[in-house]
């Protein structure tokens, strides 16, 4: 899993939660609330899609870490690459 | 396919807000089962079939219309939770409303799901108070989420620190009372904070088909998320074990488990379930006690539109022949003094029509001097509150030539506070439920919640958000800050 398919994926899942967002030109370094109109709900929606479709956790704790897609690569590709090395 | 005996999530209740509940559960993996006791969905926002014909129960309008783009608002909030397609609900504005007060309709005010028209309206009619108008619609368009929770206030009090005009007053408060209050005489201030932004900053729309698009789009996706639903099959008891809600028994003597259950028939209402332990002993559980608001509703199918009997284009009309609106549980079996026309065919369904003409009349009710009637009793009370209504009502809409609405009438019905608890269970027919919501959706069981009309949100675009942020709150992600 790269860091560029990892992004793909968090799309992906905001295209899902969000369909009346238009997703074409987001900054990757840019906070995805400051590009988005997404809330505390929406947000929680992406930690259990998350969940519910690769098996990956993410505590409360980490939740900052979603905050743009650069930190959700940064920080979900070593997590679904640790995964896939237990499988 | 084998039923279990088991769920993650018991769910009691098939209306709006134990679906939406249902479809954030299932959609999120949990085994969840909904229990409804009677053969059809939708609770207090169902429908029924007579004469061939399918009736809804309840629903004049949606609130919070936003047109298609408007972001951030309770609509686009369900759409998102649920995963609907906005086109999947067919939400069609409302063309026009009106608050029309005095014994010849003297006082009236228009509006739209356009704020400004309603702004027009007062600025003429009360030039003292508009500008006291436009700081409090802007106090509430900028209220936050976290502020409209804490509840308690008076909405009147919160209105004459900008409005100093009684009938003014009571004129906003009207539409917004008859659409969203539990309470008499005043409102809650952080529920009005809602009504005001649902009806006059947002808006009113419906499907064509009313209740049952919206039934259906909300069970399908129900279903295909895995979820399961078991009709005619009521919820008897809520038996406890070691301090938690450990099964329901249910009415045919078979118990279920499962790890949480979500009730969306109100909170006493849940109490008795109960109250109802393992002995058979009655156990009185200190609830909130049972709303007190309850409405007769008389529908009239025409042969031809409403506006072809001279009746125009307003959605909705709402009416008090009064100095002062009165919302209270009335002295007499029926308040005909004040009440609401709703003109279903009259929402702007982009060139189709309803096939046949509607006329919905709602005024407040007693429950309890329909409760016990003998059956000819209530037969005739019905015809006769039928015929008052449609005098009462017809002071404030144009008039119709004599003979012209006999002629044009194919098709009556009636439901009273009575048809409403026998068909929804919910106590004294109160359709907005316990004056006191409680809002957090807790009991005095850790694996027990409400949500629905006593958890706080009302009406159907209320019940949905109520189930989901139920769901949300108690079993998906609870401990999260929102």
């Amino acid at each position: 899993m790269t860091k560029d398919e990892c992004k793909k994926l968090v799309v992906d899942i905001i295209a899902d939660i969000a369909p009346d967002e238009d997703l074409s030109h987001l900054k990757p370094e840019v906070r995805l609330r400051d590009q988005l109109q997404l809330d505390s709900m929406d947000f929680l929606d992406i930690v259990m899609e998350l969940r519910k479709r690769h098996s990956i956790e993410v505590p409360e704790a980490d939740y900052i870490q979603l905050a743009s897609l650069d930190s959700c690569a940064d920080y979900l590709t070593p997590k679904f690459n640790a995964l896939a090395a237990k499988s | 396919m084998k039923r279990s005996s088991h769920y993650d999530v018991a769910i009691i209740g098939a209306g709006l807000s134990g679906l939406a509940a249902g479809i954030r559960l299932a959609h999120f993996g949990r085994r969840v089962c909904i229990f409804e006791r009677h053969s059809v969905p939708g609770g207090l926002n169902s429908f029924y079939s007579l004469g061939g014909r399918k009736y809804d129960v309840g629903l004049h309008a949606l609130t919070n219309y936003v047109p298609r783009g408007v972001k951030g608002t309770p609509l686009g909030k369900l759409l998102r939770q649920l995963r609907i397609d906005r086109d999947e609900l067919d939400l069609c504005p409302q063309r026009q409303s009106r608050v029309v007060f005095g014994p010849h309709g003297g006082t009236g005010l228009r509006f739209t799901n356009d704020i400004a028209v309603l702004e027009a309206e007062i600025a003429p009619r009360f030039p003292a108070q508009i500008d006291g108008f436009r700081r409090l619609a802007d106090q509430i368009r900028r209220a936050e989420e976290a502020a409209l929770v804490s509840a308690g206030g008076s909405a009147r009090e919160l209105i004459r620190r900008h409005i100093t005009d009684r009938l003014l007053e009571d004129l906003l408060l009207c539409p917004l009372m008859f659409y969203g209050s539990a309470q008499e005489h005043d409102m809650d201030s952080a529920q009005f904070v809602i009504m005001f932004r649902a009806i006059f900053l947002e808006g009113l729309a419906r499907p064509p088909e009313g209740v049952r698009r919206i039934l259906r789009v909300l069970l399908a996706k129900y279903r295909s998320a895995g979820g399961e639903r078991r009709m005619q099959c009521g919820v008897a008891g809520i038996i406890e074990r070691d301090g938690r809600a450990a099964a329901l028994r249910l009415d045919d003597g078979e118990e279920i488990t499962a790890d949480h259950v979500i009730s969306s028939i109100g909170s006493e209402e849940t109490a008795r379930l109960r109250a109802v332990s393992p002995t058979g002993a009655p156990d009185v559980l200190a609830e909130p006690p049972a709303g007190r608001l309850s409405f007769v509703e008389s529908i009239r199918v025409l042969k031809c539109q409403p506006r072809e009997l001279g009746w125009g284009n307003d959605t909705i009309v709402f009416f008090n022949d009064s100095e002062r609106f009165t919302y209270a549980r009335p002295a007499q079996q029926v308040d005909v003094r004040s009440g609401i026309v709703c003109f279903p065919n009259n929402f702007d369904f982009a060139g189709r029509e309803l096939p046949e003409g509607l006329v919905r009349i709602t005024c407040l009710a007693d429950y309890d001097q329909w409760a016990h009637l003998p059956e000819a009793d209530y037969r005739a009370d019905k015809q006769h509150w039928m015929e008052e209504m449609t005098r009462s009502a017809g002071r404030f809409l144009p008039p119709v030539p004599g003979g012209a609405l006999e002629a044009a009438t194919v098709a009556t019905d009636i439901f009273t506070p009575r048809t409403i608890t026998r068909f929804t269970g919910h106590l004294q027919g109160a359709i907005y439920g316990a004056p006191q919501k409680v809002r957090d959706g807790r009991t005095s069981l850790p694996n027990l919640y409400l949500c629905g009309t006593d958890q706080g949100l009302m009406g159907i675009i209320g019940a949905m958000l109520s189930g989901i942020s139920m769901a949300n709150a108690h079993i998906l992600h609870p401990g999260a800050r929102e």
